[in-house]
Parts: structure tokens; C-alpha cells; sequence
């Protein structure tokens, strides 16, 4: 037990240079840059940020797709000449409910929706089951699998233009990530005060143009006539305007936008570029309703409804409708990095200022600097040498945990320095269960070789069985823990496993030197 | 100084006989436990934001605060249930609003209050905003009681598998005790329950299960050394040996958490109180708590027919004494082969449940 091998002995002292090596880098600011300096991450409570966690409606997803497959049926109907009494859309069931005038024509109208069916491209199954009846009730189900790889594609797509539209503000080092099944986390290190972001990513952003229904009049009230929707104007608030539902051009085929002032009103406007299939269209719709007016549609409002002078041919345009430079700008970001597929909403928010932060650090050094005097100090004067021998490994056992944590990338928290605190004052348990067992041996009339021995072989199960269980805890803590407790895990884990080593292999090695070197006739315990 | 140790917290031929008072710690306990319960549903944990739902927002203003200015700011932008309150500094003031039906509700609302401080309060800088929507509350919430459910049941079952099943009975029984009494703690102190007080008592846990372990790894060192010794006795004896060491951990972790308390800063104290609590309440439960469970449990399984030695007079608590067997007799336990690795026990009576090898 008191025997090191040399090899054993060089492999105990390199794991612990080689942690101090790691744990180093989080003490001194890199010396040179092309130096490996890597160091803990602070917390986002720690160095001031926002985190975000959005949900993406799932329920507009399939809104959505349902809607979308409902314009298929009726377009695949109507070449088949086939009419239809009711169509309607049930999220519920995720299907289509269908009802045909000709109950005869059933088998007709199942074999006409056929083409719609498509298979999945990971499991080759089809997206959606037809049903009939022979009173003409047709359903379409959209297959559970089907639904699912589509909102996994939402999220995916709603992370890909969460990140553009935060790159267009030029926050540094943002981390966009998914969470769960319709989740996404976002993390914006040193911003205090969230709001741009939030607005920014609250958005859907999904243009159209439309035209506007001149003939329909939204202030007497009432439903619109089939084919129109009533929307709000942007800039009047109560005023109403009735537009086609038929989309002319759509957002998606623009190209570029730019903040930018008209050079006639010089008031700000959105420039804008549509790619070939955009400007073709807008050409076309434009040649056709020249002196009828145009609306420009975000997200259900309309921004702007201009009257069309002339044929708009060269795939530009601008959009007008009291922006200040603000507005101006953060609409050209969002027409640049494109629409999200479904709104997301805010579901969890937590920002802390850089002030607060740097105080938090504060508090954290001071305490971890307070803890570790009180105990090192308790340790030297109960446990007197061997109490040192403890408080060398306790000192290495830091090091150990901050070079662990440098290399796992793994992040430190508040409560992560809580746990750190809580950590050495658990390590040096280790050690005290071994002191107090060796004085016991010796107590009991062996020589100081076999005292040592015995002590720590004796200890050994014991430090073991109540260190794991402490383990499990924590580990469980971090399964099911989320944010900065999480970071508390990390570190109570890492330091459950840095603290055996230390003060297993460490204390065991210095004592077993210090015993070689003097061998004294009574040890001091 | 530095090589002989100064002072000892316990002198080393301490023989307390914590078995005697066995009942009082057991009643102390039952008692403060079902105190803690009853605080619990009434009045209440305090829910913290995390499982609450709703706004918290800490404002730093320069100079001392003005609450009825930022009462007043507040009341003009028609913000409903507003709690303003003191945050440690003078200078610092905690807004909270309650949990809303909608997460765009809470978003609102969040909004609402930015602008009424920044068009009312001059001066004032919002430092931390904290906002959690209805559905992340109760996800939150059930996984810290899912996180603290699977630790009980880790725990239990480890120490089933390391030791006798009546030391897993005695450390979660004896846990769930703890875990109340810190319950209680939280509603007395009003400190909110949030996760990171679900840190801190599965910490407890761990900290207090460690506690435990030491005795019991010295409870069934001493079944094997002491063939014929009573329970209790050996209980006792076990206890006494493991002091220094039990109360040393304390100390340590006790010291380590103090500085945490009194300068971690307001977000971080009440998760180190807790802890101070813990640590006073684990302790005092391994000696207290633990140990009678366990002589309860185990006086006619760990040790067939060992009896308690005759209670000291005046000692009303302590059962009736039983005859102690021959000693001979009373040899359930069976020592392993030379480094005391396998031990069995044996119930005499022949039934095979307590049989179990601790591994090493």
C-alpha cells in the first residue's frame, strides 16, 4: 500500500503537473496568442448575457401544412372535375376531412388525390394514408413520421435564420442551439438587455404582395367577400384594408434588402432585389394592374399599399411607409435572412447585466478565497502535518478541477462556484477519514509502516462507498437540471473524481516519501 | 505547529452512549419533521420564479432606491401585481410579477415594465431579468422533484447492493427526515424554492448519505471484529470512533459553506443557509437518527438474539432487557478469508434474505 513504484510514482506527480498546467491558463490572461490558452467559460451569469429558450408553434407548422395540402386537393379536384361539398382542414387529426358532391365518383376522386402522396425521404414510407367511404367521405392523415421529420426541419430551418438575423446585429459568439423536440436555446454573451434580439426573433417575417380588392369596403364591416382578407395597416392602427388571398409574389424569392432614404422624400425606405422568378412574376402582375394598388404584407399587416405607376420590370423596388433608420433597418434584416417557418414565442428568458456579473465574480472569488483559508487553516491545526499533506493535495485537487473543466470546455456558473467551495471542503473528508483511521492503527499499538498501511487500506472502502453515492446524486442533478445548475453538477462531479485521486494517490505518495525519508518512531497523528 | 496536530475536537476515549437517548433524537426528529410538513402546506414553500412562472427583475438605481417613485412609474404603466422589494444594497430593488397565463403575456409584461423604469425612474439600470412562461415552470419543477426522486432511489438501492438492507431502510428513512426538516427551513426562512435549492438538497443528500456510510461502514467493520458484542453497544462504540471524523467533515464543509453565506452575495446566500442547515441537520442525524433506525431494524437480524445490555437506571426510555444469549450463540456473522473481503450474514431462522457479500 506505501509502495510506489517508480513508474507508478512518475505517473501520479505527471497527472498532477499536468492538471496545474491545464488549471493555469484560468489564473493569468494568455501571454502570447499563439499559446493554448484554454480556460473555463464563465457563466453567462457570471460575465452579463441573455439566454433565451423560444418554442417554435408547432401548431402553425401543421397549420400550415394542412392548408397548403387542402390548395392541393382543390387544385387536383378541379382537373379531375370532380366537386366537392365541404373541405376542411382538422388539425386535431392531422388530416384532411373531405366530402364529394357524387358519392359514385369516390374511387375517381381517391385516384386523382393519389399524386399528392409522397414518400419520405429517409424511410421511403409515403407522408400521408388516404381513406374512403362510399358516401364520399375522404380523409387524408398525414403520417405521425411524416409530421415529425417536417418539424424537425422547422426547427432546424427557425435555428438557421435566428443565427442570420443575430449575425446582422453583431453580437459576439452567439450560441443557437436545439433543445428538445421544438425547442431552441439561444445565448447571447454580453448582452444585458435582450429587447433588439427579442423583437428581431420574434418575428416572423413572411412578405407577400398582394392586390389590393378595391372593390371590397373593410369599414362597413362584416366578412370579406370570399377571396379577400381584411388586414390591418401597419402605420393606422383600427384602419383595415382588403386584399386578395391570392399571394403575387412572395418574400421568399427576394434576393437582397437595404436599408437606405428616397432620394425624392428623403424619408427612410427598404430597398429591394427579387431573384429571376420574383422579378419576372412582379413584372407581369404589374404590366397587368398598372393604376390599381399593391400591397406589401409582413406578417399579416400591411406595411404599404402604393398605387402602380408603370410596369416594374427590373426585379426592384422599394418599400415606403414611415420607417425611421431603426425600423428601416431591422426590416431589411429580416427580409434578408428570410422568414421563419412558424412563429416562435419566448418561453424562458434570463439576462444579467455586466455589472451585476462582474459583482457575482466578485462574491464568488472572495468567498472560494475565505473557504479554502478557514479550511486549510482547520486542517494544519487539527491534523497538524498530516493536515498538510492534505492541504498540498487540496491545492493540487483546485487545479486538478479548473484544468478537468478547461478541457471539457465545461462551463462555470455561480452555483458552480458554489459547488467548487463545496468540493474542498468535501475533498479533505478523504483525507480526515485516512488521518483518523492511521492514529486509530497506531493507537492500537502497530509501528508506524503497518499504522500507514493499514489506515489507508482501511479508509479505502469507506472514502469509496460514501463518495459514490454523493456522486450519483450529482449526476442525477445534471441529468434533470438545467442552466447554472447544471454548472453546479459539473463541478461537484469533476471534484468528487479529482478529490479521490488527490487525496487517495497524492497524500498516500507524499506520505509515503516523507516515511522513506525520515522514518520516524511515532507518527505525529 | 506544523507537525503536531494542536487541538483534537473530540478526546479519543470518548464512549457517549448515544443509544440511551435514542427515543429523544427519534422524537426530536419526528416532531420537527412533521412540523416541516405542516409548513409546508401551510404556509407554504415560497416558489421561487424558476417554478413559479412570472418576472423577476433586480434594479440598481443610483443612490439609495425610491420606491415611490418606482412604485409610481409602475402604476402609471398599469403593471398589476407588482412586489417591490429591498435586494441587499440600499441602491438595489427587486420587481416581481406573478406567473401570466400566456409565455406572450410574461414577454409583455417583461416589456412593460423596461419602459415604465425607463421613462420613470432616471437613472435606473435593469441588471438582471429573469422570465419564465407557465409551461417551462412546471417542466422545471418536475424534473427537480424527478431529479430528487431518482437520488433517493440511487442512493437506496447502492447502499442495499454495498451493505444489509436494513442500513438502506435506516440511510433513506433517515434522509427523508432530512430532506423535510430542509423543507421546513426553506418555508420558515421564506427563501425561495427554486432550482438551485434543489441543488443544494440533493447536495444534502449527498452529503448527509456520506455521513451515514462512514457510520455504517464502521457499524458492519465492528459486526465482523466484535462477534458477541450487543448492537447497541457496538452501535455506540461505532458512533464514538467515527466522531472525530464525522464532526471534522462538518466542520470543513460547514467552514467552506460559512464565507459562501456571508459574502456570496444575495442570489447565492440563501443557497449556502441552506446548506449551513443541511450539514447541522445531516450530522445531527447519523448520530441521532441513522443509528437507532438501524439498531430497530437490525437487533434480531444483524445480530441474532443479541440483546441490549440491561438499561442504567433511570432510563425510562430503553426497552425491557432480554437475556443475552451465550456468546457462542450469538455468532451470526462469519469472517471472510484474509483481507476480509466476503462476509456473510446469516440469519440463524434459515431465511435468505439477508444475505448479501459487500464487494470490494
Amino acid at each position: 500500500m506505501m509502495y510506489f513504484s517508480r513508474i507508478k510514482t512518475t505517473l501520479v506527480l505527471g497527472v498532477c503537473m499536468l492538471g496545474i498546467l491545464m488549471g493555469v491558463p484560468n489564473l493569468f490572461p494568455a501571454p502570447a496568442a499563439w499559446m493554448p490558452w484554454r480556460t473555463v467559460h464563465l457563466g453567462l451569469d457570471l460575465r452579463g448575457g441573455s439566454y433565451l429558450l423560444l418554442e417554435v408553434d408547432m401548431k402553425a407548422v401543421l397549420k400550415e401544412r394542412l392548408d397548403s395540402l387542402a390548395d392541393g386537393v382543390r387544385q387536383a379536384l378541379r382537373t379531375a372535375q370532380i366537386f366537392y361539398q365541404t373541405l376542411e382542414p382538422q388539425p386535431d387529426q392531422t388530416r384532411i376531412l373531405l366530402r364529394i358532391r357524387d358519392a359514385s365518383k369516390t374511387d375517381a376522386a381517391v385516384e386523382a388525390l393519389k399524386p399528392l402522396i409522397s414518400q419520405d425521404a429517409a424511410t421511403g414510407l409515403p407522408d400521408m394514408a388516404i381513406g374512403s367511404d362510399p358516401d364520399g367521405t375522404i380523409t387524408l392523415t398525414l403520417s405521425a413520421t411524416a409530421l415529425a421529420a417536417r418539424a424537425t426541419g422547422a426547427v432546424d430551418q427557425s435555428i438557421e435564420i435566428v443565427r442570420r438575423r443575430i449575425d446582422e446585429t453583431g453580437v459576439l459568439d452567439p450560441q443557437i442551439a436545439r433543445q428538445g423536440q421544438d425547442r431552441i436555446v439561444v445565448q447571447l454573451p454580453g448582452v444585458g438587455d435582450p429587447d433588439r434580439i427579442k423583437q428581431l426573433i420574434g418575428k416572423t417575417a413572411h412578405m407577400t404582395f398582394r392586390l389590393v380588392d378595391e372593390t371590397a369596403n373593410p369599414a362597413a364591416g362584416g366578412q370579406p367577400p370570399p377571396g379577400d382578407d381584411f388586414l390591418q395597416m401597419q402605420d393606422r392602427p383600427g384602419e383595415k384594408i382588403a386584399v386578395r388571398k391570392r399571394i403575387d409574389v412572395d418574400g421568399a424569392d427576394l434576393t437582397d434588402a437595404r436599408a437606405g432614404t428616397s432620394p425624392e422624400t428623403g424619408e427612410w425606405v427598404v430597398n429591394f432585389t427579387f431573384n429571376s422568378v420574383g422579378a419576372r412574376r412582379f413584372a407581369d402582375i404589374s404590366r397587368a394592374n398598372v393604376n390599381h394598388r399593391f400591397a406589401i404584407v409582413l406578417d399579416d399587416k400591411v406595411i404599404s399599399a402604393p398605387v402602380i405607376r408603370e410596369a416594374i420590370t427590373g426585379g426592384r423596388g422599394q418599400i415606403s411607409g414611415s420607417f425611421n433608420a431603426q425600423s428601416a433597418n431591422d426590416l431589411a434584416v429580416l427580409l434578408r435572412a428570410g422568414a421563419l417557418p412558424a412563429p416562435l414565442t419566448v418561453v424562458e428568458e434570463r439576462s444579467v447585466g455586466p455589472e451585476l456579473g462582474a459583482d457575482s465574480i466578485r462574491a464568488g472569488a472572495l468567498s472560494l478565497g475565505a473557504g479554502f483559508v478557514f479550511v486549510i487553516a482547520f486542517m494544519g491545526v487539527f491534523y497538524g502535518l498530516f493536515g498538510w499533506f492534505a492541504n498540498l493535495a487540496l491545492i493540487v485537487n483546485l487545479f486538478l478541477m479548473l484544468g478537468i473543466m478547461s478541457l471539457l470546455q465545461a462551463t462555470l456558473t455561480l452555483p458552480g462556484m458554489a459547488g467548487i467551495l463545496l468540493t474542498l471542503g468535501m475533498a479533505v473528508d478523504a483525507n480526515i477519514l485516512i488521518n483518523e483511521r492511521i492514529r486509530e492503527e497506531q493507537k492500537l499499538g502497530r509501528p508506524p509502516l503497518a499504522a500507514l498501511e493499514h489506515g489507508f487500506n482501511r479508509a479505502y472502502s469507506t472514502i469509496f462507498d460514501s463518495n459514490a453515492t454523493a456522486f450519483l446524486a450529482h449526476v442525477m442533478l445534471f441529468v434533470f437540471g438545467s442552466g447554472p445548475v447544471r454548472g453546479f453538477a459539473v463541478t461537484i462531479t469533476v471534484g468528487i473524481a479529482t478529490s479521490l485521486f488527490t487525496a487517495w494517490m497524492l497524500t498516500r505518495l507524499l506520505v509515503s516519501r516523507w516515511y522513506v525519508a525520515t522514518r520516524p518512531k511515532l507518527l505525529p497523528v | 505547529m506544523f507537525i503536531k496536530p494542536r487541538l483534537r475536537l473530540v478526546p479519543d476515549n470518548t464512549r457517549i452512549q448515544f443509544m440511551k437517548v435514542r427515543f429523544t433524537g427519534l422524537i426530536i426528529s419526528a416532531v420537527l419533521s412533521t412540523a416541516s410538513v405542516i409548513l409546508f402546506f401551510y404556509p407554504g414553500l415560497n416558489l421561487g420564479i424558476d417554478f413559479s412562472g412570472g418576472v423577476v427583475m433586480e434594479v440598481r438605481t443610483d443612490g439609495p432606491a425610491n420606491f415611490a417613485q418606482i412604485h409610481a412609474a409602475l402604476t402609471a404603466a398599469h403593471i398589476p401585481d407588482q412586489g417591490v422589494q429591498r435586494f441587499g444594497d440600499p441602491s438595489e430593488v427587486l420587481i416581481r410579477l406573478g406567473a401570466t397565463a400566456s409565455e406572450q403575456a410574461t414577454q409583455t409584461a417583461v416589456a412593460q415594465v423596461r419602459e415604465a423604469l425607463t421613462n420613470g425612474v432616471p437613472g435606473a439600470k435593469i441588471e438582471r431579468t429573469d422570465a419564465v412562461g407557465a409551461s417551462v415552470s412546471a417542466e422545471l419543477f418536475r424534473n427537480g422533484l424527478l431529479a430528487l426522486g431518482v437520488s433517493l432511489l440511487m442512493i437506496l438501492v447502492y447502499i442495499w447492493f454495498r451493505f444489509e438492507w436494513q442500513f438502506a431502510v435506516g440511510a433513506v428513512v433517515t434522509l427523508i427526515l432530512d430532506v423535510t426538516k430542509t423543507i421546513g427551513f426553506l418555508a420558515l426562512t421564506r427563501i425561495d424554492f427554486d432550482l438551485v435549492m434543489v441543488a443544494a438538497i440533493l447536495t444534502i443528500l449527498g452529503y448527509s448519505t456520506n455521513d451515514k456510510v462512514v457510520v455504517y461502514d464502521r457499524v458492519r467493520e465492528n459486526l465482523r471484529k466484535y462477534k458477541s458484542m450487543p448492537l447497541r453497544e457496538l452501535i455506540d462504540l461505532s458512533i464514538n470512533e467515527t466522531l472525530n471524523r464525522t464532526l471534522g467533515t462538518s466542520m470543513t464543509v460547514f467552514l467552506a459553506s460559512l464565507p459562501l453565506a456571508l459574502f456570496g452575495g444575495e442570489s447565492i446566500s440563501g443557497f449556502a443557509w441552506v446548506m449551513l442547515f443541511g450539514i447541522v441537520v445531516g450530522t445531527s442525524s447519523s448520530i441521532g437518527i441513522a443509528a437507532p433506525i438501524l439498531l430497530f431494524l437490525g437487533e434480531h437480524r444483524l445480530r441474532r438474539d443479541a440483546a441490549p445490555i440491561a438499561p442504567p437506571a433511570g432510563s425510562s426510555a430503553a426497552p425491557a432487557a432480554k437475556p443475552a444469549p451465550p456468546a457462542a450463540a450469538a455468532a451470526p456473522v462469519i469472517s471472510g478469508p484474509a483481507k476480509g473481503a466476503a462476509v456473510k450474514a446469516k440469519k440463524a431462522s434459515g431465511s435468505a434474505d439477508a444475505s448479501s457479500a459487500p464487494r470490494r
